[in-house]
């Protein structure tokens, strides 16, 4: 369970970009979350709120948005769906592929904020 | 203060500092020579005595050293110290996996520019440690026959940060019905073309071909004259 100590980075993130914009109020904070992250949704939500807990963040959101993964088909040849987690292959035409385009994401993409 | 929220684009990695320190360890082992290997797995499956096994048989021609990452106890550097080998004990406390930050400050003042092997043993689990770069050239993730074949299916995300499958405890295989073929499938399910590699530290079956392995990722690294 280290969805805490990430809640707590991206707390901290917020923060530092609530000071650049001259102390902003943030309402809620959106985060791309790729499906091989190895972080998990509802862990990183509930670890949030104690993440912002005495914090300038206390009572933001975090609105999660799951990114699926996406490898490169050879045979397409181009970036696809994987088939599912337990099976790297492309979703259309069967073909096993390692290559990874999409679906690590770990990214704080915008804040919503209040001047 | 104006009524309406408005949204800001920032797209920042939240890892973005543990990626900084890792390219920095990455860029300071290629410039030593060093290739750097990290370990993950369940607790149990292992990993201290493959690991104890492998710094012994590498020793000499080699130069290698062990990071050993471990929640509480210093058993593991202690049993790993047997190989002769250089040893450091990293203790995470509550922390269930090791962030480049634990690596770069445990090799503080250690000259590390006459290895050619650091070996990195991560804490005994299979989810965290999958989300942190530690600057490693591979990592090698175990699991242990007694396990399950099905183990990969179960945790396709560590499987798929990790660069090639080590089986232990093979000697046990008979004992336990492990279906070979049925972990050879999962694997290549959840990281397709993945190598694999069996072997029992306990016999020493398989532990050659590790070694073929290392020595031929050992030679074949990019040398720092090459860096682009």
């Amino acid at each position: 369970m280290h969805e805490l100590s990430i809640a707590m980075s991206i707390v901290e993130m917020a923060q530092e970009e609530a000071e650049l914009r001259g102390n902003v109020q943030i309402q809620a904070v959106h985060l791309r979350l790729g499906l091989l992250s190895g972080v998990v949704k509802d862990a990183l939500l509930s670890s949030y709120e104690m993440a912002c807990e005495t914090t300038a963040l206390e009572g933001s959101r975090l609105i999660i948005e799951e990114i699926p993964v996406e490898i490169y088909c050879s045979n397409c040849e181009a970036q696809r769906p994987v088939h599912s987690i337990q099976y790297f292959c492309c979703a259309e035409c069967g073909t096993p592929s390692a290559k990874v385009t999409r679906g690590k994401e770990l990214e704080v993409f915008a804040l919503e904020i209040r001047e | 203060m104006s009524p309406e929220p408005r949204m800001v684009e920032v797209r920042k990695n939240v890892l973005k500092q543990n990626d900084v320190i890792a390219r920095s360890l990455r860029e300071r082992f290629r410039n030593e020579g060093i290739l750097a290997v990290s370990l993950v797995s369940s607790p149990g499956s292992g990993k201290t005595t493959f690991l104890e096994r492998t710094l012994t048989l590498l020793r000499p021609p080699y130069r290698v050293a062990a990071l050993v990452g471990d929640l509480a106890t210093e058993n593991d550097a202690q049993r790993l110290a047997r190989s002769g080998a250089p040893v450091k004990q990293i203790t995470t406390g509550t922390l269930c996996h090791l962030e480049a930050s634990m690596i770069q400050k445990a090799l503080d003042g250690w000259d590390t520019g006459k290895l050619d092997f650091l070996f990195v043993e991560n804490v005994g689990n299979l989810v965290c440690p999958s989300s942190y770069d530690l600057g490693e050239d591979l990592r090698l993730v175990l699991l242990s026959v007694t396990e399950g074949e099905d183990k990969p299916l179960k945790y396709p995300t560590i499987f798929n940060s990790a660069d090639v499958a080590v089986i232990t405890k093979m000697d046990l295989a008979p004992a336990v019905d492990f279906n070979e073929r049925a972990l050879d499938r999962n694997i290549e399910a959840v990281r397709p073309g993945m190598q694999i590699l069996k072997l029992s530290a306990k016999t020493g079956e398989g532990m050659q071909e590790v070694l073929d392995y290392l020595h031929k990722l050992q030679r074949l690294r990019p040398q720092a004259a090459s860096m682009s």
